[in-house]
């Protein structure tokens, strides 16, 4: 059987480096909370909705206890205290609140038996709903069997999502198991989450609440018209990622791209309001079963992917202890990779088998996703063709969990209709033909193969024990990840970062903590 | 068999010579049956093929179907009057264009560099500025005579020209690789625009690049120059020096 021979110990090191650089930011996980968690709490309360000029109901909200000095106690007692007051649903209390008839700055305290009473209540009930939709999920899985191994992953894209639907149902017709919906360009960087049904996106839709359910509805029609259960996939991502984690949680999504470092590096939002905003995202999705993705292939898009191999399992073994620390457990932790070597290189395969292993022995038991081939695909579509199949082959080979799907119009244009049919063709001949091949084939201990895997491994470990002595902070200052650099007290929406007071209560948390066996 | 090419009269050239033998893939909202396919031949009829051969047909579902075919076009086209606009100045490498800045300019260039408004897509732009470059062209961070800005993703027009004043820019460079419904033309028609009534277009070189953008189309946008898919650092920073030389001693 294909398998890497890498020393126990030498796997130990790494992970422990990784594990104190996470375990060294607790403090700020504790004392912490941002306006976009605030946000989630409110939307978990069940407000929902957005006022004319289109801002959400949960920025007005949560705005207003900002502005009023009241948000470092947290949004949930708030609405809960109004609750206890006016006897009305959270809804109403944030309609009250938005049209001016109630004024949360001279609402005295209720009874703190009678608010807690409330929170719990509400809670509870929320919780419930999620926990039904999880349920929901594992029968399907019961009754249709378990999802492919690699499944097969592609993208809708068309900016409407009636359109998207369409595309989303004939791929999953096609053999897909995995429909990702990508998000209109540039959302990561709103501070809200836009509201409604999306039919003019650029690049995509937008990542709302309604569009979930709308996708949703399609995907569970055509999952059992086919007896499959057909998992969708979105971004919880950018300056929202608890809240779009929390509608997908009540909407059931099943996958979401969560890396608990990417808006830091490539988009520039501020560390500690990521490191915030992925601990609770996470959370959610650790306590709704869903499956998580990190973006590690955004590391090899600028850099080179074989001097920079590196940084990939570095941050695999980062993201996998900020994941742990959510609740998260493997077999729902997608790790992400990808097959980005020059094509032109000699050995480029062996280094992409190489690096490929490496991820398997490290994530044994996770879904781990394999990224396409995109940075060195032209638009010669018959090459690319053909790349896309030596990246299926070494993803079959290796066992990964989730092979998202390489285009041969990749470099071109979003993916037409038979853009996708041939790219679920093409994987499945591979997967199919070469079932067992991993079987019979072993890897010879003083090989490159198995050399290189070390080697990276090995370079990896150094850089995280570096990064640990000195703390992640400090070392994003330096540009020691992606050559960029990120400094703790600079970068897009820290102003929405504030320190929790001792009274400060995030029921939703606490409730999954303990759920979890996080406490 | 003659083989005479007659350049004003170019046909596709399958394995004979004026064949107009081409291969086409689309699909059509049609059922994957016979009445699908001759679906697809009689689209291709009305588009002036003949010898029309659908070679392969595959459901899409949804009430789609794939086509793959082969057919003979009856145009031909004239070469001869051909006229492309390109970038056509010199392409130098690193040490070069430093030199040439070095000898004609005498001091370095100040180039902005940014993916403008819904973009988020650094590659094309950290391709050609950062210091690591692409495809062993180091970019434009690296060059001695070159003081690089790249402000990256999702940079509103003002900011970049803000910036572009701020640190007296020569050059402007604007990534675009999302072209998704024309988005990177409303884009770049934006930072012009904007540009125009700030009475700045005319003190720096604007220069548009990204994998669907030609020279022509950078023109016709109001741009100094373009750069496709293939271009490098080296494409680029030539330009700025070789056409800053010609500006600054009034050529």
């Amino acid at each position: 059987m294909i398998k890497l021979n890498i020393p126990n110990q030498k796997i130990n090191e790494a992970r422990q480096a990784a594990k104190k650089i996470t375990t060294d930011l607790k403090w700020l996980l504790n004392e912490y909370s941002s306006v976009t968690i605030e946000r989630t709490i409110l939307r978990l309360l069940g407000i929902d909705g957005a006022t004319a000029d289109g801002t959400p109901y949960p920025n007005v909200i949560v705005d207003y206890l900002k502005d009023n000095h009241l948000i470092d106690k947290g949004a949930a007692y708030h609405i809960c205290n109004a609750m206890a007051k006016t006897h009305k649903s959270a809804q109403e209390v944030a309609e009250m609140i938005i049209s001016g008839k109630l004024n949360l700055t001279d609402l005295e305290p209720q009874a703190n038996e009678k608010v807690f009473q409330i929170i719990q209540a509400e809670t509870q009930k929320m919780l419930n709903h999620i926990k039904k939709q999880k349920e929901f999920r594992e029968k399907q899985y019961e009754k249709f069997g378990p999802r492919k191994k690699p499944s097969l992953y592609v993208i809708v894209a068309t900016g409407n999502i009636y359109d998207d639907v369409k595309q989303a149902k004939a791929a999953a017709m096609q053999g897909a198991d995995i429909i990702a919906v990508i998000r209109s360009t540039a959302q990561s960087l709103l501070d809200y989450v836009p509201y409604g049904a999306t039919t003019e996106g650029f690049g995509g839709t937008f990542a709302t609440q309604e569009n979930f359910r709308i996708m949703r509805q399609g995907l569970d029609e055509v999952g059992e018209e086919l007896g499959r259960y057909i998992c969708l996939t979105n971004y919880a991502s950018g300056l929202c990622m608890p809240e779009i984690a929390a509608m997908g949680a009540i909407e059931r999504l099943d996958v979401m791209l969560n890396d608990a470092m990417y808006g830091i590096l490539f988009r520039d939002i501020n560390p500690k309001r990521t490191l915030l905003d992925q601990y609770f995202s996470r959370m959610i999705n650790a306590y709704a079963g869903i499956e998580i993705q990190t973006g590690e292939d955004n590391y090899l898009t600028t850099s080179d992917a074989i001097e920079k191999a590196y940084t990939v399992t570095a941050s695999q073994l980062i993201n996998e202890q900020f994941a742990i620390m959510s609740g998260i457990k493997h077999n729902k932790m997608g790790i992400g990779h990808a097959y980005e070597i020059d094509p032109d290189m000699e050995n480029a395969f062996l280094y992409e088998l190489a690096h490929a292993l490496l991820t398997k022995e490290l994530f044994p038991d996770s879904p781990t996703k394999y990224m396409p081939p995109t940075k060195h695909v032209t638009g010669n579509i018959f090459k690319t063709y053909i790349i896309n199949a030596m990246f299926n082959f070494v993803s079959q080979l290796t066992g990964q969990g989730v092979q998202l799907l390489g285009m041969l119009t990749e470099a071109v244009h979003t993916p037409h209709l038979q853009d996708r049919a041939l790219a679920i063709e093409n994987a499945e001949y591979i997967f199919k033909t070469m079932k067992d091949l991993n079987q019979e084939i072993s890897i010879p201990e003083d090989g490159f193969i198995n050399k290189r895997a070390n080697e990276v491994l090995s370079q990896a470990s150094e850089f995280l024990s570096k990064v640990a002595e000195q703390g992640l902070f400090k070392a994003m200052a330096e540009g020691k990840f992606a050559d960029i650099k990120r400094a703790e007290d600079k970068g897009k929406g820290l102003n929405g970062v504030f320190k929790k007071s001792d009274t400060y209560i995030n029921p939703f948390m606490d409730q999954m903590k303990i759920e979890l066996g996080l406490v | 068999m003659s083989f005479k090419i007659d350049p004003t009269r170019i046909k596709p050239y399958g394995d004979t010579l004026n064949d107009g033998r081409m291969q086409l893939s689309f699909a059509l909202p049609v059922s994957c049956d016979e009445a699908g396919k001759e679906a697809a031949k009689i689209l291709l009829k009305t588009m002036g093929f003949e010898n029309i051969e659908i070679c392969f047909l595959k459901d899409l579902h949804e009430g789609f179907t794939q086509f793959v075919a082969y057919a003979n076009t009856l145009v031909t086209i004239d070469t001869t009057k051909i006229h492309v606009k390109v970038v056509d100045t010199e392409v130098m490498n690193m040490d070069e264009t430093d030199e040439f800045i070095e000898k004609n300019i005498g001091r370095s260039l100040t180039v902005v560099g940014a993916c403008i408004e819904s973009d988020a897509h650094t590659v094309g732009i950290d391709a050609i500025m950062n210091m690591k470059g692409y495809n062993h062209r180091f970019g434009i961070e690296r060059y001695k005579y070159f003081n690089a800005y790249n402000m990256g993703a999702q940079v509103p027009s003002e900011e970049l020209l803000k910036k572009a004043k701020e640190v007296n820019a020569d050059a402007i460079l604007v990534s675009q690789i999302v072209t998704q419904k024309d988005i990177h033309i409303k884009n770049l028609t934006r930072l012009i625009e904007i540009a125009e009534s700030e009475g700045v277009r005319d003190k720096m070189l604007f220069i548009c690049g990204g994998p669907r953008i030609s020279h022509e189309l950078a023109i016709e946008l109001g741009y100094d120059a373009g750069f496709g898919s293939g271009s490098y650092s080296t494409n680029v920073a030539s330009f700025i020096a070789i056409e800053m030389e010609k500006r600054l001693n009034n050529k």
